[in-house]
């Protein structure tokens, strides 16, 4: 009854188009807020280099933006799509956050994004930088609804099951807005999208330090993201360890597995650093004490679960859930069956449980012993993926804090440029924070496997009605799409920082950009993406 | 749910109403977007024309685009079982309108950032294939709707579908295809000719003219079609406006000419058609002096006219079902509960002020005529 291939498709196919999307959304949350900064220390000091500095991110900021909403774009078809049932089945509650992203995050930001561009000179310096803050603001507005929709996923509070409409629907919004998993998840992406943002700005102007291009622009914008970079660090680091606890109250099973904890540990549980499983099953680790309890369960008495432990209790709700199931069938003989109506409204919250049944058999009322322990087992999530992402995550957090106390340290006493090692390794470590968002997504997510919807909806139940072929063709389609916009936004990227900030001075005054190579056959400003300057301050005529 | 203020009934009918709003709000927002990207190789020959072209939009059309997004989260939030439904369904022809809303974003940020002719030509062909292809299959879309679909809700409403790809192109939909088609671009040319000069703006009332004229025939032909070619769809049970959204419990029977019940009951619906016609031709005059706002508003008028007459013919229909009628999408079977429709009229009559106003900030200080001069000023332009 469920084609396990169509719902693997589906799941690479939303897995890859979800990470790719995340690859352009971290850049956009930390350098639109640095813009945003820089372009308030124009307007203070009304010296022209912030402008310049907020001219030229800008620019890198908009090729990467530009990505951010063509993949966005197919987020939000897609739910419909591929995961239809999931749709119908939690529509009344997911839909409703993923909305009001639309009417509160997306228009101010999509808004006020071509203002920013084109608003140069018809706005007031004031104007303008309210605009950068409010495309800032959109883009953090963003998160905080996908993250309370997402969050919902995760520990799904305020709502019941209707018999009558098959489906789960809202009882108390306010618990979904003000869901503890949203929170933290909230603050902690943010922060992990600061963290990425800094990293960039660093980078960069460390590579420009190091070719002895731009000083002035690169040390200040390195005196930026050092102090942004440093504070977010730290955020994102004890927020992940809020991410952490607020997974253990509700998604022992995810913990463990990011654990590799197979038996229940008497409290407080150790963190195991590393760990590698033996050929008789059990586990080699190092461990250091104490440390588990306390990021999850912040005390020192509470035992925390192991996988054996958390799965027995899977098949009482397996169970438990049946006789949901079974009420649902007699009602569908009598609609107003007072006892069905009864059973449903007290088992309803193991009717997922149950579900998860529909695997082996589509008669899951008839469900054997043997096929409950396997459904059971199914609730447990690939432990080894889980348990090395997590450390690489760790890892990369942990190395962040410590690379920014140096990074602001040296940029404060301006002394930077006299450690060029340094200076390389900034360029070196870009890539991380995206590693460790990516890695970050595979926790949250694979780890909350089998379900779509924990304990509510598994996720081979959620799935369209497709056929191998439709899945095949979208595959194709964007992992080709996608490739060719990845190669074409590196190419940009790289000309565009090879390019470097424009002297907008000259080109105000018609001289040629003394950095640009001109090219034949062209009437048209050299490059697109320098600069005017609105130093006389008065807006353009509109002619 | 007592503490709700709004009855079951009249909040489905307000989101019936809002649905349709932010429909036509994204047909002529977005619309004229749409319009322009499929003029782009008609109306603008050289680079100058197209750049002029690409950056009248650039400062506003991210956010025409929103409309859109939004459209698709409040059918979402508000309609659950039709998102899932016609997305799933129509699987191959979203596939094909993502392929062309991905290319726009890059299209316009990619553009300009290298002066090689090839790269720009691509780059043109791609906001091309952007403005055409989604103009066209949203009216594909709306005519299927009309004709039904073939999908089938199991007891636990799981939906399947039993049509393929090429069964979308049926004649009828094309059709309605064309009908969207050259009224977006009515809404783009109407745009340039105001906002351009020269060999653009002349091109643009040119073929906006031509567009108009035939949407005005195509939307006659269309109506013909309805009233004697195709069959529409009736409850035959008693109708209950305010149960759980469950679409399996009423009767559902197909009729020819049923599309047309709806204006024998209501007279006042009549006003939709009429606007459609009467909003395309004072399109179809106005262009070719240079537009003001009348002629842009007739145009607007005449799309958010064209929009409505098939919500209104469909009506209570959301999206009949050729294969099991009974399964149909209504807007009395098909929406959220109670609770979630109230939330989100709230959030939306919240917001939804705000954003226009904004929007119209914006485009009062992007206001004026965009000429090759006034773009090498700024070099953000695309
Ligand atoms: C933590 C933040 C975050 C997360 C988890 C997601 N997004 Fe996203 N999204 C953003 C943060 C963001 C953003 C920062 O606001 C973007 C990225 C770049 C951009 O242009 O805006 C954006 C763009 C963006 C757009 C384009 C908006 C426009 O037209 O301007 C859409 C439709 C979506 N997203 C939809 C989704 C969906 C359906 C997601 C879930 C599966 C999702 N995003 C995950
Ligand atoms: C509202 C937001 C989100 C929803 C509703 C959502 C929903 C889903 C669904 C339905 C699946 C397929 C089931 C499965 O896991 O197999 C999935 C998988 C996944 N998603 Fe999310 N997701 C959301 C946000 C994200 C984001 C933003 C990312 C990160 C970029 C992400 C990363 C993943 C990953 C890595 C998987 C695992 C793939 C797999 O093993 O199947 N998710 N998610
Ligand atoms: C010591 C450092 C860190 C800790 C303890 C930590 C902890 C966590 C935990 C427990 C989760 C899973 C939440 C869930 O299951 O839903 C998570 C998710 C995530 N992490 Fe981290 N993390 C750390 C560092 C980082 C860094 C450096 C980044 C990126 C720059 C990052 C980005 C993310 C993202 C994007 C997610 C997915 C969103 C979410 O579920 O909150 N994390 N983190």
């Amino acid at each position: 009854m469920v084609d396990e291939l169509v719902v693997n498709l589906s799941r690479a196919q939303f897995a890859a188009t979800a990470l790719y999307h995340f690859l352009f959304v971290p850049l956009t949350l930390g350098l639109s807020f640095m813009m945003a900064i820089m372009e308030s220390t124009y307007v203070m000091t009304g010296r022209e280099i912030w402008r310049k500095m907020t001219l030229f991110w800008g620019t890198l900021f908009g090729i990467n933006f530009a990505m951010g909403v063509a993949t966005g774009i197919v987020m939000e078809f897609q739910f419909g799509m591929n995961w239809a049932y999931y749709s119908h089945y939690v529509g009344d509650v997911f839909g409703a956050p993923l909305a009001i992203e639309g009417l509160m995050a997306f228009f101010l930001e999509a808004t006020f994004i071509g203002l920013f561009f084109f608003g140069w000179d018809r706005l007031s310096k004031v104007g303008h930088l309210v605009v950068t803050w409010l495309v800032a603001l959109g883009a953090n507005f963003s998160a905080l609804w996908i993250l309370i929709a997402n969050g919902w996923m995760q520990y799904p509070v305020g709502a019941v099951f209707n018999p009558d409409t098959m489906r789960m629907e809202i009882t108390d919004f306010m618990a979904v807005i003000f869901n503890p998993v949203a929170q933290a998840k909230f603050v902690h992406t943010v922060s992990a999208g600061y963290v990425t943002g800094a990293v960039f700005v660093f980078g960069v102007s460390a590579l420009f330090l190091l070719k002895g291009k731009h000083i002035e622009l690169a040390k200040r914008s390195m005196v930026v993201a050092a102090s942004f970079g440093l504070a977010s660090a730290l955020s994102v680091v004890v927020l992940g360890d809020e991410s952490g606890y607020a997974a253990t109250e509700h998604q022992v099973m995810k913990i463990a597995a990011v654990e590799a904890m197979y038996h229940t540990e008497p409290a407080p549980a150790g963190l195991s650093l590393i760990a590698f499983p033996r050929a008789d099953g059990s586990v080699w680790e190092l461990k250091v004490p104490w440390v588990l309890g306390l990021i999850t369960t912040r005390s020192f008495d509470t035992e925390v679960p192991g996988i054996n432990e958390l799965v027995e209790h899977a098949e009482v709700r397996i169970a438990n859930g049946i006789n949901a199931y079974t009420a649902m069938a007699a009602l569908e003989e009598n609609r107003e069956d007072p006892v069905a109506r009864e059973t449903i409204a007290e088992t309803w919250p193991d009717l997922g449980y149950a579900l998860l049944l529909k695997r082996y058999r589509v008669d899951i009322e008839n469900a054997t012993p043997e096929e409950i322990a396997m459904a059971a087992a199914d609730t447990v999530p690939d432990v080894w993926p889980l348990f090395w992402t997590f450390r690489l995550m760790v890892g990369i957090g942990l190395f962040f804090i410590g690379f920014f106390v140096f990074a602001f340290w040296k940029a404060s006493t301006g002394t930077l440029d006299k450690h060029r090692w340094f200076l390389w390794g900034a360029v070196a470590v870009m890539p991380l924070p995206w590693m460790a968002a990516e890695a970050g997504w595979i926790i949250a997510e694979y780890g909350r496997q089998p379900w779509a919807i924990e304990g509510v909806l598994p996720t081979f139940y959620a799935a369209s009605s497709l056929t191998v072929t439709d899945l095949v063709l979208s595959l194709a389609f964007y992992i080709t799409v996608y490739t060719i916009l990845a190669v074409i936004m590196v190419i940009l990227m790289v000309k565009a920082i090879k390019a470097g900030p424009k002297d907008y001075v000259a080109l105000l005054n018609g001289e040629p950009d003394p950095m640009e190579t001109p090219e034949p056959k062209s009437d048209l400003p050299q490059s697109p993406d320098s600069y005017g300057d609105d130093k006389a301050g008065k807006p353009a005529p509109a002619e | 749910m007592d503490f709700i203020p709004i009855d079951y009934e009249t909040l489905r009918l307000i989101w019936w109403a809002l649905l349709g709003t932010l429909l036509i709000g994204f047909a002529i927002m977005g619309g004229m977007d749409l319009g322009m990207g499929a003029l782009l190789p008609a109306v603008a020959r050289t680079d100058d024309e197209r750049r002029v072209m690409l950056n009248l939009q650039g400062p506003t059309w991210e956010g025409n685009q929103v409309w859109l997004v939004l459209g698709g989260g409040s059918i979402f939030a508000a309609f659950p079982p039709l998102y899932a439904v016609s997305f799933s369904g129509f699987y191959l022809a979203m596939i094909v309108i993502l392929f062309a809303l991905i290319l726009r974003p890059v299209g316009f940020k990619y553009r300009g950032k290298i002066t090689d002719p090839r790269w720009r030509s691509a780059w043109d062909w791609a906001l091309f294939i952007g403005g055409f292809v989604p103009s066209l299959i949203f009216g594909v879309a709306m005519g299927n709707a009309l004709l039904g679909a073939p999908f089938n809700l199991d007891t636990t409403l799981r939906p399947s579908y039993l049509g393929n790809f090429f069964g979308l192109l049926s004649p009828f939909a094309l059709l309605c295809g064309l009908v969207s088609l050259s009224m977006l671009i009515v809404m783009g040319a109407v745009i340039l000719a105001a906002r351009t000069e020269g060999a653009v703006a002349e091109r643009a009332a040119r073929y906006g003219q031509w567009a108009a004229v035939t949407a005005i025939a195509l939307f006659a032909l269309a109506g013909f079609w309805i009233a004697f070619g195709i069959e529409g769809y009736v409850i035959t049970s008693a109708i209950v406006t305010d149960l759980p959204s469950n679409p399996l419990s009423k009767e559902v029977m197909r009729e020819a000419g049923a599309w047309l019940n709806n204006y024998g009951q209501y007279p006042w619906m009549m006003i939709a058609p009429i606007l459609g016609f009467a909003g395309m031709a004072g399109a179809a005059i106005g262009i070719k002096a240079r537009p003001g706002a009348l002629t842009i508003i007739s145009a607007a008028l005449g799309v958010l006219g064209i929009v409505a007459t098939a919500g209104l013919s469909m009506f209570p229909f959301l999206l009949p079902s050729s294969h099991n009628p009974v399964a149909s999408l209504t807007v009395w079977d098909a929406t959220s509960s109670h609770l979630t429709l109230f939330i989100m009229l709230i959030a939306t009559a919240i917001f939804l002020p705000i954003i226009i106003a904004y929007t119209s900030w914006v485009y009062k200080v992007m206001s004026g005529p965009v000429t090759n001069s006034s773009l090498g000023k700024n070099p953000n332009a695309y």
